[in-house]
């Protein structure tokens, strides 16, 4: 057992190494950003805001399918209340802003949704 | 009651022919030009009056309007172009009609063009992930552009050249600058063409083309509604469709 004090060595280096995101992210304080959502301008939400959070990709999915495919265009929000199903015309009416509300948590997540490629934001065209 | 070898042999050789000529029969039977469905709902139509559109000199009403209402990319050179609704030479839009000694203006005046929206529509069945298809409701070829994969077989199947293909990131171009907030853009990679302003449609106005027209020269309504002015048109005038030969029931129609 004389290579023991080796291998206790080589454990600590590997774990050091595993981790090292850890580590990193502490010393620059990147991770403990959370990220910060402008308030919209609205008071009311399509969906409540739970739902919004975890699952606004899955509406607008749905969305998307229904306008496009199916030429329906009328979202019934839980309140009853009536809504077009358009990303710039209703989202972003009360979200007026992409930087300061949709890149926040992607950009913290690292998630690239593409649609900007063709939608528009048009805060950025004025 | 006995069957001897030789019968049974023409028996049993008879029901052969019977079972392979059943679906030759069928085949022959499909060959035939399909009808204009006349299922319940909609079937959007347009009209076009060559004569009355000739008489408003170098207007580009409709197609500047259909253009910027749906942020059409214009980048200055024909590889790059992206067309929803264009001036063809009449040649170019009906070579398989007209001839030499035609009335002077048609035969050298432009032809306004674009989707057909055919009822019979060959992109239809090009296309591999069902991005384009046509509408059973109201007859509009339409396009789901989040579906595009730009293989472009659409652009080959389509005789009328209807459908552009973006080369380039289309908000590159000069013309976007001065961008329409309420429809969105394509990007590269993607295939587009007219729809028939179904976005304008779905609110009950009319497509931007027809309302942009000066002259009165396009009629846009529905087949279905026998009281409606294109088919008021349609009974009242004379009327050619482009490349009726190929059987693809092109829904746009010309007075000329």
């Amino acid at each position: 057992m004389s290579d023991k004090r080796n291998i206790i060595i080589g454990v600590i280096i590997f774990i050091l190494l595993m981790t090292i995101p850890i580590w990193l992210n502490l010393a620059t304080g990147t991770s403990t950003e959370r990220p910060e959502l402008e308030k919209p301008k609205g008071d009311a939400c399509v969906m409540d805001k739970e739902y919004m959070t975890s699952y606004h990709m899955d509406l607008l999915n749905e969305w998307r399918e229904e306008v496009v495919r199916n030429g329906e265009r009328e979202h019934i929000a839980p309140d009853g209340k009536k809504y077009d199903r358009s990303l710039t015309n209703t989202c972003l009416d009360c979200h007026p802003s992409k930087e300061k509300f949709c890149d926040q948590c992607h950009n913290y997540l690292g998630v690239k949704p593409y649609c900007w490629s063709c939608h528009i934001v048009p805060e950025e065209f004025k | 009651m006995s069957i001897d070898r030789r019968n049974f042999l023409k028996l049993a050789g008879l029901g052969t022919v019977g079972l392979a000529a059943s679906p030759a029969i069928d085949l022959f039977a499909s060959v035939k030009v399909p009808e204009v469905s006349k299922k319940s709902g909609k079937r959007w139509a347009m009209v076009i009056d060559l004569p009355k559109c000739h008489s408003e000199k170098d207007c580009t009403s409709c197609v500047d309007a259909c253009h910027k209402t749906h942020n059409v990319p214009d980048f200055g050179n024909p590889k790059d172009e992206i067309k929803w609704i264009w001036k063809e030479s009449f040649h170019g839009a009906f070579h398989d009609v007209g001839h030499e000694h035609l009335k002077e203006d048609i035969l050298h005046g432009p032809s306004i063009v674009l989707c057909n929206h055919c009822d019979n529509p060959p992109c239809v069945k090009a296309c591999p992930t069902q991005s384009t298809w046509k509408r059973e409701e109201d007859g509009i070829v339409m396009m789901d552009w989040h579906r595009c994969i730009g293989c472009r077989y659409c652009v080959v199947a389509c005789p009328y050249g209807a459908r552009s293909f973006n080369w380039r990131d289309p908000r590159q171009a000069e013309n976007m600058k001065d961008i329409n907030l309420d429809y969105p853009t394509r990007m590269r990679g993607v295939v587009e063409k007219c729809t028939f302003c179904e976005e304008l449609l779905a609110k009950g106005k009319l497509p931007s083309c027809v309302d942009a027209c000066k002259a009165g020269a396009l009629t846009f309504g529905d087949l279905n509604d026998s009281h409606s002015k294109v088919r008021e048109l349609l009974e009242n005038n004379f009327t050619i469709r482009r490349r009726p030969g190929l059987g693809t029931q092109p829904q746009i129609y010309y007075i000329v």
